[in-house]
């Protein structure tokens, strides 16, 4: 199986029958994606593109036995909606929503911490494009042709950075294992060191690129990690070189506020740690190549 | 979202936080009035601007009369305010905060940030106030005291109490600084701030524990459910170009150089940046139009790069997915129809759809230069320059 999700993942859309739901269940749909059902709370017992629709996580988990969701919400419901999930029982959500407060973030992660680490949901976001295993399910808003079938595992903040990364790989014909968007807020669901340990232990993932930007401690925490613990390769880019310090560009999270939060200061960190640097946003793609050699 | 001094102060001390007595003016007039109704011997005079380091630039001045305070009051307003964290261009300022003067025994920093390795609310306090943090940790680190707040109980008085006698304050006062530092705690954590800064936290020779300068930003993504806070916005403190562009939605950041840019997404954006420095050129600006690149979102960016008179070339760089490269296309072709652009153009598309894309843009009557690749773009955008 593929890290994370896989083929036969059966998934519900939380916020299921809203524009954005509607529109991005139909695509997940068209890929191939197992979506089985969804959730919009006053709604349940009607159907929605010939799926049920249910009032709760907890009912829909119990009659189509959903282990993912996406959710669909927009970001003042969000927190709750995760916490939904995990307290029905889901093993991976995806929020996708822009916006959500980081006093909320820091919620729904204490309250995640009353489950033991067998039991624990995978919270992936907010702010990311999800996730895909290119051949077997789309859990997320990517555009899914551009990623081609292989053995590199992707892990990126940004979403059109990870496109274009996987737009260069398959110009070199190189395909993606597994490619995960975490977010660009400055708390997230799971880190860039959460899904490296995942693609350390999957056997359809040889190497693995980490697209980082500016901001947080979480790259370099990743580096640490792969030195302490990893075999096998591990490539980076991080964006930002041009940014000022103390501005947010764009991602809520991408602000320099700390030493060893920018660009610069990353990548020497993360070359510390033996991480390959790709050293230029045009070069992410042959990079890889040269590593796997 | 950041806020003034006095506003700061308002909140903090709806939370229990004692500060000095003082008042908002407007006017010199005005300014003499509040002086009298404050009491006192003495009063400072600080002008409003959302950056710190404001005494060095001359924006507080002590008073010893009402009259050198409406004096003070009138050569302070309407005057362009220059630091060392307000860019070359200053900041206006419009109000004054007049405050009874404070005789100080002791200064001590008092900060309250998020912690992103930890995720929880990270107290930082020192013996050292009146420097800036940045300051502190390079000349005294050994003076700065951390704790960290555990959110899903909030802040206890043991912690409160263990920095107020980290801080080596005397007995007598532990309980006063312990309240201030719960105080800012409260604010912080009731009101989803980012950042509460009191520097310094003096202690007077009367004994009082006293906010004497605050600072305090908030979450732009909590203010639907804050509007007192989101009210206190005030945008003469932010960059024209960045206030009319968070009003429609964009992200934006005004930079130095002379290559605009509209890029989808934020890492995609700082990327072409930072490709547009490797190939010798300087960004005049960052611009991210949203992952989905609506048209609408299009011609919004071109109306507002055009309004940058730096900008001697646009760089276009969207990596369609869902929206498809032919959209976005035709988004950019009807922008430019609206909207006209005297700079050479580069564009670069990819993703999905990318040669019919392509193929508008050839067919429309649009001047511009066509890239293939994020190297290729940044590479003709330099170009275009000495064209």
């Amino acid at each position: 199986m593929a890290v994370i999700i896989d083929k036969n993942s059966k998934i519900i859309i939380q916020g299921f029958t809203g524009k954005m739901g509607t529109f991005h269940a139909d695509e997940m749909i068209k890929y191939g994606s197992n979506v089985v059902g969804g959730v919009t709370p006053g709604k349940g017992g009607s159907k929605h593109l010939d799926r049920p629709v249910f009032n709760t996580v907890k009912e829909a988990v119990k009659q189509t036995g959903a282990t993912a969701s996406i959710l669909f919400v927009p970001p003042a419901f969000a927190a709750d909606s995760a916490m939904e999930a995990a307290d029905a029982g889901i093993k991976t959500c995806v929020a996708i929503v822009d916006g959500i407060p980081s006093h909320d973030m820091i919620k729904i992660k204490r309250y995640m911490r009353r489950y033991t680490k067998s039991g624990k949901m995978t919270l992936v976001g907010p702010n990311c494009a999800g996730i895909i295993s290119p051949g077997k399910s789309m859990l997320g808003i990517m555009p899914g042709h551009i990623y081609k079938e292989g053995r590199v595992g992707i892990i990126s903040r940004s979403g059109t950075l990870g496109y274009e990364a996987a737009q260069q790989l398959k110009n070199l014909n190189i395909g993606v294992s597994t490619s995960v968007g975490i977010g660009g807020d400055p708390i997230n669901g799971s880190s860039f060191r959460d899904i490296i340990e995942k693609f350390e232990t999957d056997d359809e993932t040889d190497a693995i690129l980490m697209i980082g930007e500016i901001g947080g401690p979480q790259e370099v925490a990743a580096g640490h990690f792969a030195r302490e613990n990893m075999k096998k390769p591990v490539i980076a880019y991080i964006a930002g070189l041009t940014a000022p310090k103390g501005r947010v560009m764009g991602h809520a999270g991408a602000i320099v506020s700390a030493y060893g939060e920018s660009a610069v200061e990353k990548v020497e960190l993360l070359k510390e740690c033996g991480v390959t640097i790709s050293k230029n946003p045009s070069v992410m793609g042959d990079t890889v190549k040269r590593v796997l050699g | 979202m950041d806020i003034h001094e006095y506003q700061a102060k308002k909140i903090l001390s709806s939370f229990g936080v004692s500060i000095p007595r003082g008042g908002i003016v407007y006017s010199p007039e005005n300014a003499e009035n509040k002086a009298r109704e404050i009491g006192g011997a003495k009063w400072v005079a600080k002008a409003q601007i959302h950056s710190g380091a404001r005494g060095k630039a001359g924006g507080i001045i002590l008073c010893n009369t009402p009259l050198e305070v409406a004096q003070a009051t009138d050569k302070l307003l309407g005057k362009k305010l220059v630091t060392n964290q307000t860019g070359p261009e200053g900041k206006i300022v419009n109000r004054i905060y007049i405050e009874e003067a404070t005789d100080i025994e002791k200064e001590l920093y008092l900060g309250l940030v998020f912690d992103r390795s930890s995720e929880s609310i990270m107290i930082v306090a020192s013996t050292e106030g009146g420097m800036s943090v940045e300051e502190i940790s390079k000349e005294k680190p050994e003076t700065i005291i951390r704790s960290k707040i555990e959110v899903a109980v909030g802040i206890q008085s043991f912690q409160a109490r263990e920095l107020a006698f980290g801080l080596g304050i005397e007995p007598a006062l532990i309980s006063r600084v312990s309240d201030t530092i719960i105080g800012c705690y409260k604010a912080f954590s009731e009101l989803d701030a980012t950042m509460v800064e009191v520097n310094p936290m003096v202690i007077s020779k009367q004994k009082q524990i006293l906010a004497l300068d605050c600072k305090m930003s908030f979450d732009n993504n909590a203010m639907f459910r804050r509007s007192q806070v989101s009210e206190l916005r005030d945008k003469t403190q932010e960059e024209t170009k960045e206030v009319y562009a968070s009003d429609r939605g964009l992200n934006y950041v005004s930079l130095d150089g002379n290559i605009g840019n509209i890029i989808n997404g934020a890492g995609l954006a700082m990327a072409s940046m930072d490709m547009i420095k490797l190939a010798g050129g300087s960004p005049a600006n960052f611009l991210d139009v949203g992952g989905g690149a609506t048209p609408e979102k299009i011609v919004k960016a071109f109306k507002l790069i055009t309004m940058d008179e730096k900008v001697k070339v646009i760089l276009v760089n969207i990596f369609a997915g869902i929206n498809r490269c032919d959209w976005v296309a035709e988004g950019i072709v009807q922008a430019l129809e609206k909207i006209d652009v005297k700079v050479p153009l580069v564009i670069r598309l990819a993703g999905t759809n990318v040669e019919k894309g392509n193929e508008i843009l050839k067919k429309s009557k649009i001047k511009y230069i066509e890239a293939n690749t994020l190297e290729d773009a940044a590479n003709k955008a330099v170009k275009a320059l000495g064209n």
